[in-house]
């Protein structure tokens, strides 16, 4: 943690960048919450990581306005009319984008895009909305400078969907990350092909599996790195448990199963409700944002996000067996899924604070890790490094672990360039993955400047700048340059034929 | 029932529509100067080169002698192996140790293995027609499975010979090395006569997935193939792609082995040759 003198002291870090980290520094001087000690001992020893949310939450980590209501009836507050036609509706958006706070202080979710702009294309020619979307598109990424804002396409095909698409592949823009929500029966075949093939490109965008998302709450959006959570809502909090930092202090397997992590996990639990009442009861944040008083946000659509992450990890630990390795050994499969049996019984017996949306409980979540993770493997993801020879192999075993994590789990796979000549067969490769039980795929080519890191996007030539001390533009590229040192990424194995 | 397997690739996006596993049966009937992959051209012979070759001890003679199909004269030990294709770059003989005699139940289970991920197989070689009835069994049970069937052949076994193989593929692969019997010769050793015929028979069943030209002069007479292929099959033009696949050097081990590949530019004249006969679907690569 950098002190208030060396942020303002700075030479890495932009003007901007300085602001939200002296807004951090403030927060963190506060001592509102009551920590027991032997949530204290979690938090020093790692095994609870809160993410840095900050020591006296002030607004929710994840907030997913609904946009279509705004723009059908306009923003009082913001003194705007209902826009009327595609300069109106891209003006108002991105005047309402800047006011959409988060954890990180920019909007996670831009909204399903495609949607909000498809209505205002009538009477438009492909040429006029390209140009118009494309500046639109530009200006999201010079002033949402932070890779984690995410809008989402789909499941339906629309032209401004294919526009976007066709844009995107030549801007190699970082922001905003994009995912098509992807259903067979919903989304054309040549419309999923252009995803991935634009994919191939600049990494954007990934495709989420519709089917095994659209019952979770209702209407749901992606935020940030692949969060699923309720349009109108979003998520209080995202805590996680870093589970190889709690199996250093396990005896034994039995006393790490039975003992260690039901305790730690009713810590973490505990933890986040203390956090959640802070949000709710004292910020007095749902009472001062026009986002609550105008209804695109409803406090009970809220939920907590109930972060695992290094399941690989954890169980290679346990095992008695050194060469029995997670994602290439059945025991060692089993052991993983026991330990998530465990953290899934916490979860649905547990209650979690002003969580209506999710019934009462915590929702689990596949967290992908931070930037200054050792060692310690995005939520359930095979290593990187250690990925099976077969990609099939890969994706059913992930399609195991998925299942578990109702607000969000994803894979990402660096694949051959030559897909971007046959993007129908990686279009075959997320169908079987999804009839499996995969949530949710990405690809980036192993020559693209734009890899995704652990769920947003940087560029790597952006990385070599931040590697040389100088201030970037986006955040992010300070997490992903050291992400993708730290954790190796230039080895994950690239997919291809052979 | 058995054939010879060089390999099997699980996912492969460059042999057909989607993703597909792809199958090299070991053999082939011509001998194309331009070959990639050349060791998959003929039988071992059991020279034993490659045994005395091998760095990690891999490869063992069998002690008999006159083995074919019946097996192979060389032993491969997959797990000592260390794929450093030392056997195949000292073979003589354009051959390869590491092959498998595999039943047809043995190559479909490998291919269940990728479901549900791929649409299909295609089978290639060396050049695979020259086990119609290993294919015929082969694709009869894929197919079963919901799977579509290819067949990549370089169309010198004449298809219409085996009816029941080509009522249980779904679609060929064709390649038109060149047009000119000339030409043809030289670069392969054999006759087109049959590539022609195997051309307008595909055509008129449309059961042509691709026809496909490796470009590179004046080894192939690219503008004659072009017009050739346009003249005999004119009104099926629109049901398959024109490939015209840039030469590239890499595995070839003929005197054209340091030839360069034809530039961005002369593929396009190539291409509006194929415009000007008619192709609606042209893809170069």
């Amino acid at each position: 943690m950098s002190t208030a003198f060396e942020v303002v002291t700075s030479k890495g870090l932009t003007y901007e960048q300085k602001v939200v980290a002296l807004a951090h520094a403030a927060e963190n001087s506060l001592d509102v919450l009551d920590i027991p000690e032997k949530t204290r001992h979690y938090m020093e020893t790692g095994a609870i990581c809160d993410l840095d949310e900050g020591h006296a939450p002030y607004r929710p980590r994840y907030i997913m306005p609904d946009y279509e209501k705004a723009v059908r009836e306009g923003c009082q507050f913001l003194r705007l009319e209902p826009p009327k036609d595609l300069d109106e509706l891209l003006s108002f958006l991105m005047i309402f984008y800047r006011h959409v706070p988060s954890i990180t202080s920019y909007p996670v979710f831009l909204g399903n895009i495609d949607k909000l702009i498809e209505p205002f294309l009538d009477g438009v020619s492909d040429e006029e909305a390209a140009k118009k979307i494309k500046l639109f598109l530009i200006y999201l990424d010079r002033t949402i400078t932070d890779g984690f804002c995410h809008a989402n396409l789909g499941p339906e095909e629309t032209r401004a969907g294919k526009i976007i698409l066709t844009l995107e592949k030549d801007l190699q823009n970082a922001v905003p990350n994009l995912t098509l929500k992807y259903d067979p029966d919903i989304t054309p075949d040549a419309y999923a092909e252009l995803a991935l093939y634009t994919s191939l490109y600049c990494a954007n965008p990934a495709i989420c599996n519709h089917r095994m998302h659209k019952d979770t709450y209702g209407d749901y959006g992606i935020s940030s790195c692949y969060n699923i959570l309720p349009i109108g809502g979003g998520s209080y909090t995202l805590t996680r448990i870093v589970l190889p930092r709690l199996a250093k202090e396990a005896d034994s397997r039995e006393h790490f199963l039975k003992e260690l992590l039901p305790d730690c996990l009713r810590h973490m639990g505990d933890y986040m409700n203390e956090r959640i009442r802070f949000l709710v009861e004292r910020s007095n944040f749902f009472e001062s944002s026009f986002l609550s008083r105008e209804g695109f946000i409803d406090r009970e659509k809220f939920l907590a996000m109930f972060g695992v992450v290094g399941l690989a990890e954890c169980t290679n630990m346990l095992m008695d067996d050194k060469n029995k390795t997670y994602g290439h050994d059945a025991d060692a499969d089993d052991l993983a899924e026991e330990i998530m049996n465990v953290i899934a019984q916490y979860a649905e017996n547990s209650e979690a604070l002003y969580s209506e949306i999710f019934h009462g409980h915590f929702a689990l979540h596949a967290q992908v890790g931070i930037d200054s993770d050792h060692g310690i493997t995005s939520g359930v993801r095979i290593p990187v490094g250690a990925e099976p020879d077969s990609m099939f192999d890969h994706l059913r075993h992930s399609a195991r672990f998925h299942k578990f994590f109702p607000t969000g789990c994803a894979d990402i796979f660096s694949f051959d360039p030559t897909g971007r000549n046959n993007p129908a067969a990686v279009l075959d490769i997320v169908k079987g993955a999804f009839k499996l039980g995969d949530k949710y795929i990405s690809f980036y080519a192993s020559d693209s400047d734009l890899v995704r890191i652990t769920g947003y996007l940087v560029k790597r030539s952006d990385m070599e700048h931040y590697y040389k001390g100088e201030a970037v533009l986006q955040n992010t590229v300070y997490l992903g340059g050291d992400n993708y040192r730290n954790a190796h990424l230039e080895n994950r194995k690239v997919r291809s034929s052979n | 029932m058995r054939a010879p397997v060089n390999k099997i690739i699980p996912l492969s996006v460059v042999d057909g529509p989607g993703n597909r596993t792809s199958v090299f049966l070991q053999k082939c009937n011509i001998a194309c100067a331009y070959c990639h992959n050349p060791e998959t051209q003929r039988m071992c012979t059991g020279c034993g080169i490659c045994v005395e070759k091998c760095p990690v001890q891999a490869l063992s003679l069998v002690q008999e002698k006159g083995r074919d199909l019946e097996g192979l004269p060389v032993i491969w030990d997959e797990k000592k192996c260390v794929q450093c294709d030392t056997c195949i770059r000292v073979c003589p003989y354009f051959s390869s140790p590491k092959i498998h005699l595999m039943e047809v139940e043995e190559v479909f289970s490998e291919i269940k293995k990728n479901l549900p991920f791929i649409r299909g197989i295609t089978v290639s070689g060396g050049e695979c027609t020259l086990y119609p009835e290993f294919l015929t069994e082969l694709f009869t049970q894929v197919r079963a499975e919901g799977l579509t069937c290819y067949i990549d052949s370089n169309g010198c076994v004449d298809f219409s010979r085996y009816p029941d193989l080509m009522d249980v593929c779904d679609k060929v692969m064709l390649d038109v090395k060149a047009w000119d019997e000339n030409v043809f010769y030289s670069l392969t050793r054999s006759s087109n006569e049959t590539v022609k015929k195997n051309l307008i028979y595909l055509a008129k069943r449309h059961q042509l997935e691709e026809v496909r030209i490796v470009c590179l002069e004046p080894e192939v007479d690219v503008e004659a193939v072009i017009r050739g292929i346009a003249g005999s099959v004119r009104e099926h033009l629109d049901d398959f792609t024109l490939k015209l696949i840039a030469f590239r050097s890499h595995g070839v081990r003929t005197a054209l082995k340091d030839k360069e590949m034809p530039s961005g530019e002369q593929m396009e004249k190539w291409r509006g040759i194929a415009v000007n006969c008619g192709f609606s679907n042209i893809r170069i690569v």
